[in-house]
């Protein structure tokens, strides 16, 4: 498969090179969050949302900053670009479309300065993705999220049943289970090449 | 952060540096700001760097929020000191790419990523943009130290069992076989998690023993 191709690069994002499994980020929500297979699809929703909208901004502060040759101001335009776009369009939805806001709404200001979001512009443009090619990043990128977190809340529902010793009833088990998730998906490297 | 309230026994000073390095390491105690640290604590040199830079970067941004804190205004103080954290994080990324092409190219996109670290950003809204710049810059060392230390516990152990050498001294002879899958990141998990639970079992038997003492006196 083409490394430039669309598909590559949906399928990288998603699971090759999966943003929680194999780069840690983004795990900050997913420890904190409770066992809800409802909550984990809102959640991966939202997450995937917001990465298109910072997809979206990182590829207009990428032109602009290369047009002022400025790109040493890069990191610092991503930051508050990114934070200022996604307290924009939650505005936006709250006016425009109250439903989808009740259903994502909570999550977007937690969700704005989370790793994942700030990984995906800085991998785009590393990688130099065009418009196109960096909203298939980011639906990946998303989707591939999303898959995780529900994983890992089916898994937690599994977890409350059976008796785990009290000092693993924190972060400890999660993280192992993660761990154990990371392992499985290490069999997809190198698919595609 | 209530960190301050517990004084009495020790010097303030020192008490607030080793609450941060011990008491509540923000790494392996409260599994705090892990995310974007963790895909690169593979070896000690890597965890080294990240946790030096994350000092550097939460040190400074303390110093800085809090000697700003009465010049700026309520409504924009989450974006005063994201700009001033993602300078500083420029100014690291800039650094460390001047003194170690070498150690550049191995953390990569995660330098930049210390901007996200919780911790950092906590810092400066709970504790920097309140107290004095003393203070402040003292508890943000003791938090750096300890998350350095933490980063450190990491990726030492993550180096010996993956690779089977420290610092590219081999320990175990030729017969070891490399544990590889603890430099990839499964073993980030499995590690993290491993000292999680030792350090909670630990708390638990000591909490108990001071418990069993107390009951004692009071019998």
């Amino acid at each position: 498969m083409n490394s430039d191709s669309l598909t590559f690069i949906f399928l990288n994002a998603c699971i090759m090179n999966n943003f929680v499994l194999s780069m840690f980020l983004g795990i900050c929500p997913f420890i904190g969050m409770q066992g809800n297979l409802k909550t984990a699809v809102r959640m991966g929703m939202t997450v995937t949302f917001v990465m298109v909208i910072a997809s979206i901004c990182a590829t207009a502060v990428n032109l602009l900053l290369a047009y002022l040759h400025l790109e040493y101001l890069r990191l610092i335009c991503f930051v508050c670009v990114i934070a200022g776009a996604v307290q924009l369009v939650e505005m936006l939805l709250k006016k425009k479309s109250p439903a989808l806001h009740g259903a994502l709404g909570i999550y977007l200001p937690l969700i704005a300065t989370n790793s994942a979001i700030l990984a995906l512009a800085l991998f785009q443009s590393l990688n130099q993705y065009s418009f196109i090619q960096g909203l298939a990043y980011a639906l990946g990128a998303g989707a591939g999220f999303s898959l995780v977190l529900v994983i890992i809340a089916g898994l937690r529902e599994r977890l409350a049943l059976p008796g785990a010793p009290d000092v693993g009833r924190s972060a400890a088990l999660s993280l192992i289970v993660a761990g154990i998730l990371s392992l499985a998906f290490m069999g997809f490297a190198g698919v595609g090449y | 952060m209530s960190t301050v309230t517990n004084t009495a026994a020790a010097p303030y000073s020192l008490a607030t540096l080793l609450n941060g390095m011990w008491k509540e390491n923000p790494g392996l105690v409260i599994a705090l700001g892990m995310c974007p640290t963790l895909a690169v604590t593979n070896s000690f040199v890597n965890a080294l760097t990240m946790g030096l830079a994350t000092l550097f970067v939460l040190v400074v941004s303390s110093a800085v929020v809090s000697l700003l804190r009465s010049f700026v205004p309520t409504q924009v103080h989450l974006v005063t000191h994201l700009v001033i954290i993602a300078t500083l994080v420029t100014i690291v990324d800039i650094a460390i790419g001047a003194i170690s092409p070498q150690v550049y190219r191995a953390l990569g996109v995660f330098i930049q990523l210390i901007v996200v670290n919780c911790i950092i950003l906590g810092h400066a809204q709970g504790y920097a943009s309140k107290s004095t710049v003393y203070r402040s810059a003292l508890n943000a060392s003791g938090t750096g130290l300890g998350f350095t230390l933490a980063l450190l516990c990491l990726g030492g152990v993550r180096e010996v069992l993956g690779t089977g050498e420290f610092m590219g001294a081999p320990l175990f002879g030729e017969r070891f076989e490399p544990w590889a899958v603890m430099a990839l990141p499964p073993g980030g998990f499995f590690v993290l998690g491993g000292w999680l639970l030792a350090i909670s079992w630990w708390k638990r038997r000591t909490g108990k023993k001071s418990a069993g003492v107390e009951q004692k006196q009071a019998a």
